[in-house]
C-alpha cells in the first residue's frame, strides 16, 4: 500500500470522529504549545538580557547601600543612607583600573516647560555618568564638573522627555521647572530605547548631583554609585578594592557586615537570566509531561479504535493486507493525529507568545528551531504511543478478527 | 471417502484442466493440547478442479468452517498437504498466505463486511490497494466490476444506502477485484431474503458458467446447495459424502 493511500485512509478514519480526534489531540496540542511558548519566552528574556548588558556595558559595577533590618523587618535595598559623595571621591582617587565613577540618585516628579508638563524621573549625577552608563549626547552638551561644583541649575533631557515637553523641538536653551526650580536645558541624550524588560530608558531628566541633593530632595547621601572597570578582566579586582576601601571609609570593624552591596551588572543579569531559565525549564517539564499524557491519550484511543475496527482489520487481512500493511495503517493514523495536534499546538504556542509579549510586555522570540522541536516531539509521541496499538492490530488472527462481534 | 473426494467431475459446464485447482491431502486441524484437544478436522482429502461450483454442507461443529478457513488460506493445517494452483501452501508464513489470498482467493461473507462510510467503488478497490494496483487501473477495474454485478448506477453509494442484496453484490465485485480464479463464499445468502438470495446465487452461477470462476459455497441450506454442481458434506471432521448436486438433493 502506498503512503499516500495510507495517509488518506488515516485522514478519513480521523474525520469520521472529529470531536474524539480533537479531544485525543488535546494533550499534544498543550504540550507542543508549551514547548513553543516556553522557548519563545526563554529566548526573548535572553535576548533582552543581552541587549541590556550591551546598553549598560558589561564592565558596570553598581554599589547600593545595604538594607536596614528594623526589628526583623527588612526595608529593602537602598533604604540606608550610607553612601555619600565622599565615597565617590574616595573611589575615584584610590581604586585603580577604573574607567569612571559616578553617583546616581533619583526622584520622580512633574516637570513643566511652558504649557507642557510631564511626569518623569529626575536623576542626579556627575559628568562621568555618560561614559559609565554608556550614554551619549545627541544635541547640545552635557553639564560639566564645574556645573556640579557650582550647583548649577542645568539639565539634560532624555529623548522621550524632550519629545513630550518640546514636541516642536528647540529644547536646548529653554527652561524647565522641576519642583519650582527652573533649570536651563543644556542638551538632549541619544535615545537608548527600552530595556529588554520594557522600561523606557529615555524617560529621564539628568541634573548635577549637587543640585539634585540641595534643590530637589534635600538628601545628603546618594542612592547608588556606578563604577565602570577599565576592562572586563579588571571587574573582579575593582569590586575587591572598592569593598575594602568602603569598609575603611565607613569605619567598619572586621566583625561588622558590609553596609553596602556591590554588584556587577553581569551578576545581576546572570541571576535574572537564571530565573528566566528556571521558569522556561519548568514550562518545558510541563510540556514533556503533557506530551506523555497526550501520547497515552492517543494510545488509549487507538486501542479503542483497533477494538472497534476488529472486523475491518480481519477483512483487510482476508483481501490480502499483510501484518505490515495493518501496522502501518494504524501507525500512520496515530502519527497523523499527533502531527495535526502538533500543528495546532504550534499555532497555539505562537499565539500564547504573542499574547505574552503584547499583554505581559515580556519579550518573546519564536525561533524556527522551537517550532521544529515542538512539531518533531509531537510526531515522535505519535510514533512511540501509536506503535503498541498498531502492533496489536497487526498481530490479530484474521479468522478471529472476522468473527469478532 | 478418500475415493469419493477425488471423483472427477464431468457434470460441470467447463472441462476441467489437467491439474486440480485445489488439492487437499489428509489434512488435520487440532486446537488446544492434552485433554482439551479438539480435532476439528481428522484427515480430509479433496480435489477441486477449475470451473467447478461446489457446495460444502454440514451441521455446526462438523469442521466445515475450519475447512473453509484452511481453503481460504486464513489458517494453516496441523498436518497434511494443501496445494493451491500447484503451489504447496500448508507451510507458508502469515505474510505469504496474505499474498496468496490477495491473488488467488476472493471472499464473500454472510455479513458482507463492507467498510462503512466508504463508497461501493472504494470498497471494491480495497483488495487492489494491497496488491499495489495503480489508482487509474483500480478505478477502471472497480467500475467495470460494479457494472458486471449490475451496480453501474450505485458506484458512489455507501453500504448503508444499499439493500442487502446490493451490498452482497458489492462484496462479490470486491472478491473479483484481483482476478482470483476462485471465490470462497461463507453463507452468502444467510442475511438475505429469498428474492435477494436467488439474485446472488444467480450471479454466482453466471460467474461460474460464463467466466469460468471456481466457486465454493459453504452453507447449511440445501436450496443454496442445489445451485451448485457438487455437494461435499462434512460430519465430525470428516467428509462423509461427495456427489453431484442432482443426486444430493434427490
Amino acid at each position: 500500500m502506498s503512503i499516500t493511500v495510507l495517509m488518506r485512509t488515516a485522514w478519513n478514519a480521523l474525520r469520521r470522529n472529529v470531536s474524539r480526534s480533537l479531544l485525543t489531540m488535546l494533550g499534544i496540542i498543550i504540550g507542543v504549545g508549551a514547548v513553543i511558548a516556553s522557548m519563545a519566552i526563554g529566548a526573548g528574556a535572553q535576548a533582552a538580557v543581552l541587549k541590556q548588558i550591551e546598553s549598560l556595558g558589561a564592565n558596570l559595577i553598581i554599589i547600593t547601600p545595604g538594607s536596614i533590618t528594623s526589628g526583623g523587618v527588612s526595608l529593602g535595598s537602598g533604604s540606608r543612607t550610607t553612601l555619600t559623595m565622599d565615597d565617590v571621591k574616595a573611589i575615584s582617587a584610590n581604586v585603580p583600573e577604573i574607567g569612571g565613577v559616578a553617583p546616581y540618585s533619583q526622584t520622580s516628579t512633574q516637570v513643566v516647560a511652558g504649557s507642557a508638563n510631564w511626569y518623569t524621573v529626575i536623576g542626579g549625577t556627575t559628568p562621568d555618568w555618560l561614559s559609565v552608563g554608556n550614554w551619549s549626547v545627541a544635541q547640545g552638551t552635557f553639564f560639566t564638573k564645574q556645573d556640579v561644583d557650582r550647583v548649577a541649575k542645568v539639565a539634560v533631557l532624555g529623548s522621550t522627555v524632550a519629545a513630550n515637553l518640546f514636541p516642536a523641538g528647540g529644547a536646548i536653551g529653554s527652561t524647565i521647572v522641576v519642583k519650582s526650580v527652573p533649570f536651563r536645558v543644556l542638551g538632549v541624550l541619544e535615545s537608548k530605547g527600552q530595556t529588554g524588560f520594557g522600561r523606557d530608558q529615555d524617560d529621564v531628566v539628568i541634573v548635577p548631583i549637587t543640585t539634585h541633593q540641595e534643590r530637589l530632595t534635600g538628601q545628603t547621601w546618594v542612592n547608588s554609585i556606578m563604577i565602570s572597570a577599565s576592562t572586563p578582566d579588571t571587574v573582579a579586582g575593582v569590586i575587591d578594592s572598592t569593598e575594602r576601601l568602603l569598609r575603611l571609609e565607613h569605619h567598619l570593624s572586621p566583625v561588622d557586615p558590609d553596609d553596602f552591596t556591590i554588584r556587577n551588572i553581569a551578576n545581576v543579569q546572570q541571576v535574572r537570566e537564571a530565573t528566566v531559565q528556571t521558569q522556561a525549564l519548568l514550562l518545558a517539564a510541563v510540556a514533556v509531561v503533557s506530551l506523555i499524557v497526550g501520547g497515552i491519550g492517543i494510545m488509549n484511543i487507538m486501542l479503542v479504535s483497533v477494538t472497534e475496527r476488529t472486523r475491518e482489520i480481519g477483512l483487510r487481512m482476508a483481501v490480502g493486507g499483510r501484518g505490515r500493511d495493518i501496522l502501518l495503517q494504524f501507525l500512520i493514523e496515530a502519527l497523523t493525529m499527533a502531527c495535526a495536534g502538533g500543528l495546532i499546538g504550534v499555532g497555539m504556542g505562537i499565539g500564547i507568545s504573542f499574547v505574552v509579549s503584547i499583554v505581559g510586555k515580556w519579550p518573546t522570540v519564536i525561533s524556527g528551531f522551537s517550532v521544529f522541536l515542538g512539531f518533531a516531539s509531537a510526531a515522535l509521541t505519535g510514533v512511540v504511543f501509536g506503535f503498541y496499538p498498531a502492533r496489536r492490530a497487526a498481530a490479530l488472527d484474521p479468522i478471529d478478527a472476522l468473527r469478532y462481534e | 471417502m478418500e475415493s469419493g473426494a477425488t471423483v472427477a467431475i464431468e457434470s460441470t459446464a467447463k472441462q476441467p484442466r489437467e491439474a486440480p485447482l485445489i488439492e487437499v491431502r489428509d489434512i488435520t486441524k487440532t486446537y488446544g493440547e492434552g485433554e482439551s484437544t479438539v480435532h476439528a478436522l481428522r484427515g480430509v482429502s479433496l480435489s477441486v478442479f477449475h470451473g467447478e461450483f461446489l457446495a460444502i454442507m454440514g451441521p455446526s461443529g462438523s469442521g466445515k468452517s475450519t475447512f473453509m478457513h484452511l481453503l481460504g488460506c486464513l489458517d494453516r493445517p496441523t498436518s497434511g498437504s494443501y496445494r493451491l494452483a500447484g503451489q504447496e501452501v500448508s507451510g507458508l508464513t502469515r505474510d505469504e498466505l496474505a499474498a496468496i489470498r490477495s491473488r488467488q482467493i476472493g471472499f464473500v461473507f454472510q455479513s458482507f463486511n463492507l467498510l462503512a462510510r466508504t463508497s461501493a467503488l472504494e470498497n471494491v478497490e480495497l483488495p487492489m490497494l494491497y496488491a499495489g494496483v495503480t489508482q487509474k487501473a483500480r478505478d477502471e477495474r472497480a467500475r467495470a466490476l460494479l457494472k458486471q454485478v449490475g451496480l453501474g448506477d450505485r458506484m458512489d453509494h455507501r453500504p448503508n444506502e444499499l439493500s442487502g442484496g446490493q451490498q452482497q453484490r458489492v462484496a462479490i465485485a470486491r472478491a473479483l477485484a484481483n482476478g482470483a480464479p476462485f471465490l470462497m463464499a461463507d453463507e452468502p445468502t444467510g442475511n438475505l431474503d429469498s428474492a435477494s438470495s436467488v439474485e446472488i446465487m444467480t450471479l454466482f452461477r453466471h460467474l461460474n458458467r460464463d467466466n469460468g470462476i471456481t466457486v465454493i459455497v459453504v452453507t447449511h441450506a440445501s436450496d443454496v446447495a442445489s445451485w451448485s454442481d457438487r455437494v461435499v458434506t462434512f460430519r465430525d471432521g470428516l467428509i462423509i459424502d461427495d456427489r453431484p448436486s442432482a443426486e444430493a438433493s434427490s
